[in-house]
Parts: C-alpha cells; structure tokens; sequence
C-alpha cells in the first residue's frame, strides 16, 4: 500500500482539494479513498483502465458528494473509468495533463468555467444556467465541446 | 453505429455528473437500450478524468500518510477476527501483483505464440514473394526480348526456298484468359487496312482478339487482347479488316490454324 500511496496520493489530494479547496477535507478524502481501496481491492477493474485515472474520478466524486454534503452517491465499484490512450505510463500520463492544462487554458473562459462548475464544484447544469445567467442550451453545448476539445487534445499525442 | 444527436449533450453532462431532473431520467431509460450511447458515455467519462487529472498542487502532507497506515494497521486485526479460522486475508497489493505477474507470463506466453506463427508465415510470404520476383523477372525478360528494338526476327527455312511463306502462332490458355499472337513475313496491307485476328469458339460466332500491322519486315504481335473469359476456341483465324478493327470477320479468312 505504500507504494500504492507513494504513487497516487498526489493525485487523490490534488484533485480532493481542488473540489474542497481545504487541506483538512481533503485529507479526510485521501484517507476515505485509500481505506475503501484497502477494504474493498477488487473494486477496482484493472481490464476497464489504469488506476490513476479511476482514483481521480471516484475522489472527484467523493469530494462533490462531501462539498454538497451530501451521502456518497455512488459505489466505487460502480466507477467504469476508460481513457483513451492509456495512460498507465507516468510520463505519458504527465504528457497527456500538460495538453489538457493547455487546452484548458486556450479555452473561452465561460467555457471552461461551465466545465469547472459542473465537475469540480459539483453544480447541475441548472444550476450553472442560473449561475451563469446563459441558457440552459448554451450550457450544455459548451461543456460537450469541451469535453471534446480535452479528447481530441490527449488522441492526438 | 453513432451517437444519438438528441442525448450527444446529455451524455458529456451525465459523465460530469451534472445531469439531473427529466433529462437524467430519460437519458438512463435510454441508455439501458442503446450500446453505441453506453459506449459514448464510457468515452465521456474517460474524458471527464482527464478533467479530473488535470487538477494540480501541492503533495499531501506527511500526517496524511502516517494517519492512513496507522490505520490499515488495525484493519488486518478486525478482519482476521471475523474470518475466525481462516487464513489471514493476503496484502491486496500482494494479490495485485500476484495477479499482474501471472497475466503478464500469460501475456508474454501469447505475445511468443504469436510471434512464431507471425514470423513463419512472413518467412512463407517471404518465400512466395522471392519466387513471384524471379517469375515475373522471367517473363519481362521474355518480354523485353520479344518486343526490344533491335531484336532480329529470322525465319529458318529448308535451304532452297527462296521466300518463306505468312506464318502466325496463337498460344491460347483458358484457364488464364491469356494469348499471345506472334507472326513473320506477313504480307503488306493495303491502306487504311489491318489485320484482325479471331477466335473461332467451339460453340457461337468469331471474337474479335486484336487489330495489328505488321512492321517492316513482315512481324507482328498481339499479346494479351481484351477477350472474354472462359471461350473454349477450336481454332484461330486472320481477316483484313478496316483499321478500327471489325466486330465480324470480313471474308476472305487469309490465315487460319486450328488447335491441337
């Protein structure tokens, strides 16, 4: 496990405080995942994808389920996470993140604000519409053409 | 099969996990239904980690740590206690790589069969390949010569005939819908005129198979006309035709030689 740990935490944390934006929250998470892959080891699918992105989905949704203070919506076991290409390697998984941080950044800000509501702060697309005051449609366009753009960012590499 | 373009948005917004109200429910519904849309959404989820991936900072804290091993430390104890009897639970990572090692010889053990197999049949290809080369370089060597520039066409004929007469030679094979026509000491042809030669087919009427002149000296050849496939010829014959060639011979027929 200390391996394990030694390999991933750094991505669990990151993301958990980038949901919470609190350290002692986010160490909360990073304990919570780790005990259930400690419990629970089948729960991950090694033939649906490679660990690192799995942990920062299932953190991901751990950390909204806390931000909304809400019960864990989902089973870890139910997470199906398939990135293409695979990005078990560190090197191409550091190669793929600078490429999406790019995109990120190359993006309309109201764009990558939509994305960054609906999946680090855990708003419903409603939500967003009203936060943002767009509509509902132009919502949903733009977080599925970001979703998109970060696709074809990491098939391209 | 492709995406459904009404669920296309819902699909990026359920893998972020910000889809809610009637459209989440119609979207489930649908999705139990339709693979190509599950696919899609397993694809958005990829996606939605790269999101999830992208989020950067500072490395946890080292309590982080020792607060996680201090206690996994006490979970092996509890366990054991409510197994009872049995065997201690192994290390999941031991299972892991338990598990890893015995896939990757697996892997390997199909990596190698695949391997062998791959390199026989190239070494296969290989060798057909090699003995297409040289049967092609034959045949364009035969060709080369046949139709060279300064090839000499010499016809050898018993001693004390003076000119040798029109000859042709059809090699005709079905199998392979080839034939090639070589001829010497044709006679010249009036003007605007060729000849044309025939095949005569066992059953129905004569087929066009090449329009040619001869050169100076009295050689032509027609190699590989444009003829039907599968004809059974009985015979092969020579009109004088306009130089466009005709689509029935004119009579009379000036050569003719039958099959063997």
């Amino acid at each position: 496990m200390a391996q394990v740990y030694a390999r991933y935490s750094s991505v669990v944390y990151a993301v958990a405080l980038r949901v919470l934006g609190d350290t002692a929250a986010a160490e909360d998470v990073l304990q919570e995942i780790f005990m259930q892959l400690w419990r629970t080891p089948g729960s991950f699918d090694s033939g649906r994808g490679n660990l690192a992105p799995w942990l920062a989905v299932i953190t991901r949704n751990r950390a909204v389920d806390v931000l909304r203070k809400r019960r864990p919506q989902t089973e870890i076991s139910e997470s199906i996470v398939s990135v293409e290409p695979d990005l078990a390697d560190e090197t191409d998984r550091g190669r793929a993140m600078e490429k999406v941080r790019a995109v990120l950044k190359e993006m309309p800000a109201a764009q990558r604000s939509s994305l960054e509501l609906a999946y680090f702060e855990g708003y419903s697309h409603s939500e967003i519409s009203e936060k943002t005051g767009e509509p509902l449609g132009t919502v949903k366009t733009r977080i599925r053409s970001g979703l998109m753009l970060l696709r074809k960012a990491v098939e391209a590499q | 099969m492709s995406v459904h373009p009404q669920f296309a948005e819902e699909l990026a917004l359920y893998a972020l996990g910000c889809l809610e109200g009637d459209d989440r429910t119609a979207l489930e519904k649908h999705l139990e239904e339709c693979a190509s849309c599950r696919r899609e959404l397993e694809q958005s989820r990829g996606d939605a980690a790269l999101l999830a991936l992208s989020a950067s900072g500072p490395r946890p804290p080292a309590r982080a740590q020792t607060r996680l091993m201090a206690a996994i430390a006490k979970e092996p104890r509890l366990q054991n206690a409510e197994v009872g009897s049995r065997s201690p639970r192994p290390q999941w990572w031991a299972a892991f790589g338990w598990a890893a090692a015995v896939a990757t010889i697996v892997v390997a053990a199909v990596v190698w069969q695949q391997n062998t197999k791959l390199k026989s049949n190239l070494a296969a290809l290989e060798g057909l390949s090699e003995q297409q080369r040289v049967e092609l370089q034959r045949a364009r060597h035969i060709v080369d010569i046949l139709t060279a520039q300064d090839a000499k066409r010499v016809d050898v004929i018993p001693v004390g005939l003076k000119a040798p007469p029109p000859e042709g030679k059809a090699i005709y094979s079905r199998q392979n819908s080839g034939l090639i026509f070589v001829a010497s000491n044709l006679l010249p042809l009036p003007a605007q005129k060729a000849y044309e030669l025939w095949i005569i087919p066992t059953q129905g009427a004569p087929i066009p198979a090449g329009v040619f002149k001869p050169d100076g000296h009295g050689g032509a050849m027609v190699i590989n006309p444009p003829i039907p496939t599968g004809v059974e010829a009985k015979a092969f014959a020579i009109t004088i035709e306009p130089e466009q060639g005709s689509t029935t011979p004119t009579m009379p027929i000036v050569m003719v030689g039958a099959g063997e």
